[in-house]
């Protein structure tokens, strides 16, 4: 168990880094602070599939010298998954963001517990 | 291959490609755009479907033109296609019952961008029910989780936007656990088709080597849709985005889009995982656990509410949690119970936010229970709605509600003891929790308001006339009657159920 671990320190590096970033957008109070949590849970994703994906020794999956051999190559796919994620966590940044500059030019605040607080002091 | 069977990809792609063209549409266009694109999708679900029931029998649609292993596909059954069906009616009659609510609240030159949202939305929902890839499913969960941020904070008021934020951190968190147990998933079984997975999660499962980080895939991949489609202690985020958007977003935020990660839950249970590993994990008694608790809790936090909208968003979290305890019991009974009450509540729930605005137009746009007595006289067609969808919700018979209810208390009797008592009493509790709330707001509604109420806003506010608002009303009447089917026609619709779960795995 112990042995595995050391062995696929880059996955467990992603699940640590995983946690922090899932840890940031639940708890933090600054909207900033929580998008660059969630920047860095996405971003242990794509870490834990590249490790997944490189096999040591071998090479990007590009046929060279007419090599088809399956035993050459690492597994794209990862790399595809990589992509895909990567774009659709840009898309959600943005739209956090752009959330975040309305609530700002709104409440003066990024804290979200504030903006709570004035939304039930408006409503009264 | 027969031509109909090219529908699902067809419905998809028609209305993710009329999103992109109702952004250059003039405000009259893009309506009726979208009525004739939802309508066109709604024929073609039906078609599907009619088709389906004859040749009993699911079929795979391969996308582009790599075959199985490799290549991406679609899959439909008797089960997806009548959910889309549904899925499709649904959405149809909130946005007819709330036109005016959106012509009032949303700037002219923004209302094209809510047929967008609302295209890319019924998109990702008809790719979530008919994917048979799991990274693509991640994909549309995303594509809708961000249209569904759309429809809040399209009326731009600070209540909406901290509405949608809250919901985007949320669902940020939910679609992360999602993402890492697909990657998880896949790295131990090396497939992201679904059915290809289950062969290998089977061997895996029965080879026991992987066990540990196999469950705790499964394990965020459940709690990941579980707090996307709002389980109670995930819930804070609901009643202000139901509460304050507009009433078509509210009707299509609470009876799909949380619906759509459910589906996939379902999908995932039996599909990607089998349910008899699901069970055999004891993944389920968590969601027991918890679908009890929003049981109790969605309804007490309903009766203490003072606004008739964010009251019955917290009955969303209650119903919610109806649908996990189904999924808890851990039987296909449990499973069937739960798809026939995401029906049943869809259905009720688009009935009780389209009839409570026009209860709370007709008390001068005030929500607040005070200003809501004798609305039901003001407005008579919206008084009526909202009582059958009270009664529906609470559980009254030839309703809807009453059917999945006694489904729900079928399926616990069959089940063993621990499980079968705290079903049965959360479900007595919560039925009469149900209709406290419930059943306090029809009688205020009907109570002849006294002389001494004062209206503190837009003076007395009018007697609406039934003829007034032809659209509204018969979106309200459809959706009575799509109740009323559920409720007395029930049993083709639970054999339709049995069915396609079926032919599911």
């Amino acid at each position: 168990m112990g042995g595995n671990l050391f062995v696929n320190y880059g996955e467990a590096v992603a699940m640590i880094l995983f946690g922090i970033g899932f840890s940031n957008l639940l708890l933090q109070k600054n909207l900033i602070k929580k998008i660059i949590g969630l920047n860095i849970m996405d971003t242990a994703t794509y870490l834990f599939l590249a490790e997944k994906g490189y096999i040591a020794g071998r090479v990007a999956p590009i046929v060279v010298n007419g090599n088809t051999s399956v035993e050459k190559y690492i597994n794209p796919v990862p790399s595809g998954l990589v992509l895909t994620g990567i774009v659709v966590s840009v898309s959600v940044t943005a739209l956090m963001l752009s959330l975040t500059i309305r609530l700002y030019r709104r409440y003066h605040t990024l804290d979200m517990d504030e903006i709570s607080t004035m939304l039930k002091k408006e409503d009264q | 291959m027969d031509f109909v069977q090219n529908f699902p990809f067809f419905s998809i792609l028609l209305s993710l490609g009329s999103g992109v063209l109702t952004s250059i549409m003039s405000k009259r266009v893009a309506r009726l755009w979208n009525m004739f694109i939802l309508i066109v999708i709604t024929v073609m679900s039906a078609v599907l479907f009619v088709y389906l029931l004859g040749v009993r029998e699911p079929y795979t649609f391969m996308m582009g033109h790599f075959p199985a292993p490799w290549g991406n596909e679609i899959r439909a059954g008797v089960l997806e296609a009548g959910m889309a069906l549904f899925f499709c009616m649904i959405m149809l009659l909130s946005l007819i019952g709330g036109q005016e609510h959106l012509d009032k609240e949303i700037e002219d030159t923004k209302i094209n961008l809510y047929y967008i949202m609302v295209n890319l939305l019924l998109s990702s929902l008809l790719a979530l029910i008919y994917t048979n890839d799991l990274f693509t499913a991640y994909v549309f969960v995303e594509i809708n989780t961000i249209s569904a941020c759309g429809l809040i904070m399209i009326t731009q008021s600070g209540r909406t936007i901290e509405a949608a934020t809250r919901y985007m951190i949320m669902a940020s968190l939910g679609s992360g656990l999602l993402l890492m147990g697909l990657c998880v998933l896949y790295d131990i079984t090396g497939h992201l088709l679904m059915s290809n997975i289950k062969d290998s999660v089977a061997f895996v499962y029965a080879q026991g080597t992987y066990n540990i980080p196999l469950v705790a895939s499964i394990g965020m991949v459940v709690v990941g849709l579980a707090i996307k489609s709002a389980l109670y202690p995930f819930h804070t985020w609901l009643p202000d985005a139901y509460g304050y958007s507009t009433v078509s977003s509210a009707a299509i935020l609470s009876s799909l889009v949380s619906k759509g990660y459910i589906f996939l839950l379902i999908k995932i249970f039996f599909r990607v995982v089998g349910f008899e590993i699901i069970v055999d994990t004891r993944i389920v008694n968590i969601l027991f656990v918890f679908g009890l608790l929003g049981m109790i809790m969605g309804s007490v936090n309903a009766i203490l509410e003072n606004d008739i909208r964010r009251m019955i968003a917290f009955s969303s979290v209650a119903q919610i949690g109806y649908i996990y305890m189904g999924f808890g019991l851990g039987t296909t009974m449990g499973i069937v119970a739960s798809i026939f009450h995401i029906l049943s509540h869809a259905s009720t729930k688009s009935l009780l936010f389209v009839a409570g605005v026009g209860l709370t137009d007709a008390s001068g746009e005030s929500r607040k229970f005070a200003d809501l007595t004798g609305s039901g006289f003001r407005n008579p067609m919206a008084g009526i709605a909202f009582t059958i969808g009270a009664c529906s919700m609470v559980g009254i018979p030839l309703f809807s509600g009453f059917i999945s209810k006694m489904q729900f208390a079928e399926a616990a009797v069959q089940n063993s003891l621990q499980k079968m008592l705290p079903t049965l009493i959360c479900l007595a509790v919560s039925t009469v929790l149900n209709a406290i709330y419930f059943m306090k707001t029809v009688i205020r509604i009907y109570t002849p308001a006294s002389k001494n109420v004062k209206r503190t806003q837009a003076g007395e506010a009018a007697i609406i006339g039934v003829k007034e608002h032809p659209l509204y009303n018969v979106a309200l009447i459809l959706m009575i009657l799509l109740n009323v089917v559920l409720g007395c026609c029930s049993q083709p619709i639970v054999d339709w159920i049995i069915d396609g779960l079926a032919m599911f795995g």
